[in-house]
């Protein structure tokens, strides 16, 4: 009988959406068992773009045939002296940790959730709490292993393929399908951590609470959206650090499921404000400390309910994420909450984090500056919002995340982004353009 | 010395995720299937960074039956335990005039299973220890129309287990079936599933380990199709060959 052809399986997909639920295709999803079965599927030049576990939120992994990477999901070796890790891109974030936060390692950079692949990781370049410290997860990343449209395997690093390596960190699945990585962890003392957290009044001090625990290594402020005037930008600071000395006992959460779609009109204003007023006024004093929090409940606390964003509804959400030079934060920050104000749209959730330094990949979303994520529910009047709000990041020499993008034009990239002619180049140069595609790609021209 | 499962079709998603669930509770693994040494690699790997145990891969054609007492016997470490996934769906149209697509089903699914499990049904009871978990299916509750062929195979591998099971009791070795239903696995993934009644791999696997724990002698994956094949099995052969057409 001998060796059995790789496997490829094509399934149907209708309605099929990342995070946001926004926009929604119909397609083809493609699923290898191997990797090898990918080099089967690349040959019948099919244009396609590689899809990990949908975390993203817009249309970056949406396309009409999408490569699904996640049954390639084995860790392949660890190197405990030096905690390199080699893994497949399938691997989900959350299987990291479960097997290695007992033996005393930790992502070095982990977004809000946990269940995200290593090759989204990747291709979104993601950053967590700490990124003014550590920088994005590519920071992190030895060498990565690609599949070029062409089924060719190549591997890239700083010093091998350079521009490769460039272009796919943060490169949203358009440079080829990442099979695996070799990237470093990071040694924690306990998977417990130190907290303070700081209630602000306004936007100016919340602004220095960052500055003032800056050397916290990890840091975020959660924004009360529905502020207005004096109050605007008020919220909850936290920061935190792992504590020294003490025990490895992770014990992951189940999460619940929501379980079904919510009607459009649950995630309403009222139930807004309330949530905000309970959230923000659940701090009792203005700054306070806490001890021994776990990882899950500080880094991953969405996750905890999953399927969340069934809470939207059907018409799904949208997440604007965007990024001010130093310089311009606060005074842009505020321009914009006001904008919203004016509008009579809420956010409903809102995330402020100080960023550092920016990094040499050509779309990586992060620069030095004051980062701000805010979700919209879908509703009349948004997307005209939300351009306005463009106009004003725009003008301070801001840009938006990709990864959380489903509706921004090519001006926007272009300004935002000035990686992007690179970008262009790099993939029309290597016919990377022909054979990947995500929606977001052809809207955007990357 | 950790004791050890050996897996026969490690490949599947079922097989894959028993893998993991048992090296998760302390157990080395043996893993055996076609070309195991080179589809499994990467697995293997996997398995030895997560749980930290030893990871055995064996390649094995269940259907040379004349190679399995050696295959066993050479195997080193004898298991603890011995969990076999291997199955044929194969296509019943062709099978129904092709006799060798008619063997191939019949002696993938029971035959040449059977002959391996009696290798080790002998080697346990002996030692007067050990456990066997065959993985047959409902399909082999009831012949149905659209795969009976299938369904008469896992009959039969239901029926031997049965009475392996009686006989090996005495001697304290425990032998268990397993009746999926639905399970989202690569054999399956194409089709339309009712999610009520479908389980993932990893929820049967769970279920296995701690139906095994606890010395069950069947059961169904997920535990609701018991009651569903406990009515398809009452509806009369009258009504049955007329209007079931699934
Ligand atoms: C609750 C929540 C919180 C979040 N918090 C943060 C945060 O704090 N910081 C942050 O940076 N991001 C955050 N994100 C976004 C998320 O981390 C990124 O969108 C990430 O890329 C998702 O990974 P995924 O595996 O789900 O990939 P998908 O969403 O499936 O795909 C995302 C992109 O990666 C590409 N891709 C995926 N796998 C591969 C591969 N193997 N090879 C090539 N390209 C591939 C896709 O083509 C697509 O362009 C958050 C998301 C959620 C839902
Ligand atoms: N999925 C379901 O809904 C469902 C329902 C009821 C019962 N089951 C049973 O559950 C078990 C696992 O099924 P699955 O869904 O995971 O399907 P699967 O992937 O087709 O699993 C069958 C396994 O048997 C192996 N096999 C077939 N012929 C072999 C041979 N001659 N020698 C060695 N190995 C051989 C296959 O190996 P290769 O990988 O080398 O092909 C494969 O790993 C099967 O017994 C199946 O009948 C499944």
């Amino acid at each position: 009988m001998g060796e059995s052809a790789p496997l490829i399986i094509k399934q149907k997909v209708r309605d099929f959406s990342a995070w946001g639920r926004y926009p929604r295709v119909d397609g083809k999803l493609v699923s290898p068992s191997h990797p090898k079965g990918l080099g089967y599927f690349l040959k019948s030049g099919d244009t396609f773009i590689p899809l990990g576990n949908r975390r993203s939120y817009g249309d970056s992994a949406l396309a009409a045939r999408m490569l699904d990477v996640r049954p390639c999901n084995c860790m392949l070796r660890f190197d405990t002296d030096k905690g390199l890790l080699h893994t497949q891109a399938g691997v989900l974030l959350s299987d990291i940790l479960k097997t290695f936060v007992p033996r005393g390692w930790f992502l070095p950079v982990t977004p809000g959730t946990k269940y995200v692949t290593v090759g989204g990781a990747i291709a979104s370049d993601v950053h967590g709490k700490n990124h003014h410290l550590d920088g994005c997860f590519s920071k992190w990343v030895r060498e990565i292993s690609i599949m070029l449209p062409g089924g060719q395997v190549v591997s890239c690093s700083r010093r091998k393929n350079h521009e490769l390596f460039l272009a796919t960190c943060g490169g949203q699945g358009l440079t080829g399908v990442i099979l695996e990585a070799r990237f470093y962890l990071k040694k924690i003392d306990s998977c417990l951590l130190d907290q303070v957290t700081v209630r602000t009044n306004n936007l100016q001090e919340t602004f220095d609470a960052f500055e003032q625990y800056c050397n916290m290594p990890y840091s975020v402020a959660w924004i009360d959206g529905t502020a207005k005037g004096p109050k605007t930008g008020r919220g909850i600071f936290t920061a935190a650090s792992f504590m020294n000395g003490g025990d490895y006992d992770y014990r992951p959460y189940g999460s619940m499921d929501i379980p079904v779609e919510f009607p459009p009109f649950f995630m309403n204003k009222a139930l807004l404000t309330g949530f905000n007023f309970l959230y923000y006024h659940g701090a009792r004093e203005r700054v306070s400390y806490q001890q021994g929090i776990d990882i899950d409940t500080f880094f991953y606390p969405l996750d905890r309910i999953g399927k969340w964003n069934r809470l939207y509804g059907r018409r799904g959400f949208v997440q604007y994420h965007f990024i001010l030079p130093k310089g311009q934060g606060f005074d842009g920050i505020l321009e914009i909450m006001r904008e919203i104000g004016k509008s009579g749209i809420s956010p409903y959730l809102a995330v402020l984090k100080l960023y550092g330094m920016e990094n040499e990949n050509l779309l990586s979303f992060p620069m030095e500056g004051y980062g701000l994520a805010l979700d919209f529910k879908i509703q009349k009047g948004l997307f005209h919002l939300l351009d306005r709000l463009d106009n004003i990041v725009v003008a301070r020499g801001g840009r938006l995340y990709l990864t959380k993008d489903s509706r921004m034009n090519r001006k926007m990239v272009e300004k935002g982004y000035s990686g992007i002619w690179q970008f262009r180049r790099f993939r029309r140069s290597n016919d990377m353009d022909k054979m990947i595609q995500s929606l977001q790609s052809r809207r955007l021209g990357l | 010395m950790m004791e050890s499962v050996l897996i026969l079709g490690a490949k599947s998603d079922i097989g894959k995720a028993l893998a993991r669930e048992y090296a998760r509770h302390g157990y080395d693994l043996i893993l055996v299937a076609r070309d195991a040494g080179i589809a499994l690699k990467d697995f293997a790997s996997d398995l030895r960074i997560r749980s930290h145990r030893s990871v055995i891969l064996r390649d094995l054609d269940i259907l040379s039956v004349e190679a399995h007492k050696d295959f066993y016997f050479s195997l080193g470490k004898r298991p603890a335990g011995v969990i076999c996934v291997i199955g044929y769906m194969g296509d019943q149209t062709t099978a129904s005039s092709d006799f060798r697509e008619f063997k191939r089903i019949t002696d993938t699914n029971y035959t040449a299973v059977a002959c391996f499990l009696n290798v080790v049904a002998n080697d346990f009871q002996r030692r007067s220890k050990g456990f066997i978990i065959g993985i047959s299916s409902v399909a082999g509750d009831r012949g149905r129309k659209k795969n009976y062929i299938y369904g008469a195979s896992k009959a039969a591998l239901s029926a031997y287990l049965s009475g392996l099971r009686a006989r090996l009791y005495p001697h304290g070795v425990h032998v268990m079936t397993v009746k999926p239903g639905f399970v989202k696995t690569r054999m399956t993934m194409a089709m339309q599933l009712p999610p009520l009644l479908t389980a993932s791999p990893e929820d049967a696997a769970r279920q296995i380990y701690e139906a095994q724990r606890k010395g069950k002698d069947i059961i169904y994956v997920k535990g609701r199709w018991r009651l569903v094949m406990g009515i398809i099995r009452l509806i009369p052969e009258r009504i049955f060959k007329a209007y079931c057409n699934f």
